[in-house]
């Protein structure tokens, strides 16, 4: 019978290095969502608002794009602030990858997770065919129904926002719609709401499809085909291209905006074949592979 | 050649009924989401967008649903909406009767909003709309019944213009007067505090949506005793003043 996924990390690097991008990334997590609560809960306003819109220290705009695209598509053009706030996130994200959000700050992400665990610890069986494609779908009928309703439609039922409102503002019945996607993960199909689903995922994967910073398979020759950075991968189909490419001259890099760069790769490999890096480190060609990554990512 | 030829054309079919597939079931999402935002625009009428909140269709566009109005309200009477509560999710609202807008002079709800949701031209807190204070119920209301109560014009921020007291005869008793509290809608701010201090038990004094509260006249309709004060004379010249002529029997 095969090890544990990353077992092999653990014995080589130690526990702790087998996990390093995994701790630093719940740090992250919780971190966001404290300085969120140290205002309500304790009285220290470093941040005000929620991941919509926020307020930092009483000077730093930041708001969410994919929200104020929605407003803007409604037809409403929105105050300064906003406008500011959502041009930050933009260059922020364009900077450190798109889908980082989802990685590093997105609550949602935890919830996934923990369902994607709980999944593989009891052998759920089977999945539902969900094309990996359909999150542009909802992405693209999400800014319709802004469009024809003249409201931001998505917010209603948003559980990225639904949960992190509601850990600060208090939830109501909106943790009916968490539970409803800890369920879909669970038992409908793995990795189905951030993977195939989400629109805002979507939304910054196309934020982040230039984005410098990149998980690049620096020493790929030394991989050993023990194939747990598939296991772990929250989407699977970016690792193959960079890693198996060299004979194809596809370069290194994990060029696919649906790379998350959460960086449990690099944490369960015990050849040290991924690291974070710079797409510019495909040398001679930075976007060698960049259109077969692309196709890879489309195909369910 | 013949054999790639089939293997793409397999491809494209089953792109296409991918993308088939994809597309319907979205599209039964989205109706059932664009059904859910019809209903979620309906505003339940006890439900009071905080000072400058543009109409309601308008401000679901603009909302971004931050909650920063509800941070620097100093009163705490603003609360985001919670799935379940018939509002859209987190949008910024109170209710009259659980507290009332403070009517802050310096606004800082609408200097907290960061979308213009609320609308950053409003400067003057007595210009605010919020709603319309309604004296609903003339069975209950203690000015009605002949009583001194006047609570809500008391508590009225705009006393004396937004309420004022019409003094009537009493016809229970012929002797007493009556003292009715009455709006006047180009002065009511809508703040609620009317409503929040009604003694009864249920209060006869409400804020509505502004839609719900106020009538309004054919656009035909021109007053005759404004039109002669416009026009500085009778509009009519020459009316003719008929003799008054009483029943030969009352001689």
């Amino acid at each position: 019978m095969k090890q544990g996924i990353g077992s092999e990390a653990i014995r080589v690097k130690g526990w702790f290095a087998a996990h390093q991008w995994l701790l630093a990334r719940r740090a992250t997590q919780f971190a966001v969502l404290a300085l969120f609560l140290a205002g309500p809960w304790l009285g220290y306003w470093i941040v005000k608002g929620n991941l919509n819109y926020s307020l930092t220290l009483g000077v730093l705009p930041l708001a969410d794009p994919y929200v104020l695209a929605q407003s803007l598509v409604a037809g409403h053009t929105p105050e300064r602030n906003a406008l500011v706030g959502a041009a930050v996130i933009l260059i922020a994200y364009f900077l450190v990858g798109g889908r980082t959000y989802c990685a590093w700050v997105c609550p949602v992400n935890v919830v996934t997770d923990a369902a994607h665990w709980l999944r593989a610890r009891l052998g759920v069986p089977g999945s539902a065919r969900i094309s990996r494609s359909t999150r542009y779908w909802i992405l693209a009928m999400t800014l319709a129904l802004a469009l024809i309703t003249g409201s931001i439609s998505w917010e209603l039922v948003n559980p990225v926002s639904m949960l992190h409102r509601g850990i600060i503002f208090g939830i109501g019945a909106g943790w009916i719609i968490i539970v409803a996607v800890f369920l879909l993960d669970l038992f409908v199909a793995g990795r189905a709401w951030c993977g195939r689903l989400c629109p805002v995922g979507a939304f910054y994967s196309a934020v982040g499809r230039f984005s410098p910073l990149r998980i690049v398979a620096v020493r790929r020759e030394q991989c050993n085909d023990c194939a747990d950075c598939y296991a772990v991968c929250p989407e699977p189909l970016v690792v193959k291209p960079a890693l198996k490419g060299a004979a194809d001259g596809i370069g290194p890099v994990i060029l696919s905006p649906h790379c998350t760069n959460c960086g449990r790769c690099i944490d369960v490999c015990s050849r040290d074949v991924f690291a974070f890096g710079a797409r510019f480190s495909n040398r001679g060609n930075p976007l060698a592979g960049a259109a077969e990554q692309a196709a890879a990512v489309n195909v369910s | 050649m013949a054999g790639r030829g089939k293997i793409r054309a397999a491809t494209r079919r089953q792109f296409l009924f991918d993308a088939a597939r994809s597309a319907g079931s979205v599209t039964l999402v989205g109706t059932g989401l664009a059904l859910h935002t019809g209903q979620a625009k309906a505003l339940p009428p006890e439900v009071i967008r905080p000072p400058g909140a543009r109409a309601e269709p308008e401000f679901l566009g603009a909302c971004l649903r931050c909650g920063m109005c509800v941070r620097d309200c100093p009163y705490h009477i603003l609360d985001l909406a919670k799935l379940g509560q018939n509002t859209a999710v987190g949008t910024p609202y109170f209710v009259a009767r659980g507290g009332p807008c403070e009517m802050c002079v310096d606004i800082p709800c609408v200097k907290a909003c960061p979308s213009g949701a609320l609308d950053p031209t409003l400067t003057d807190i007595n210009r605010a709309r919020m709603g319309l204070a309604v004296l609903a119920d003339h069975e209950t209301c203690l000015n009605f019944l002949g009583l001194r109560c006047e609570v809500c014009y008391r508590a009225c921020p705009l006393s004396d213009k937004a309420i004022t007291l019409e003094q009537q005869q009493n016809p229970r008793s012929s002797l007493h007067a009556m003292f009715i509290p009455t709006v006047h809608s180009d002065q009511c701010t809508g703040c609620g505090k009317c409503e929040h201090a009604c003694v009864l038990e249920t209060t006869a004094i409400r804020v509505l949506p502004r839609r719900l509260a106020k009538g309004e006249l054919g656009g035909h309709y021109r007053l005759g005793w404004e039109e002669q004060k416009k026009a500085g004379k009778p509009l009519i010249e020459g009316v003719m003043d008929l003799p008054d002529r009483m029943p030969e029997t009352t001689k």
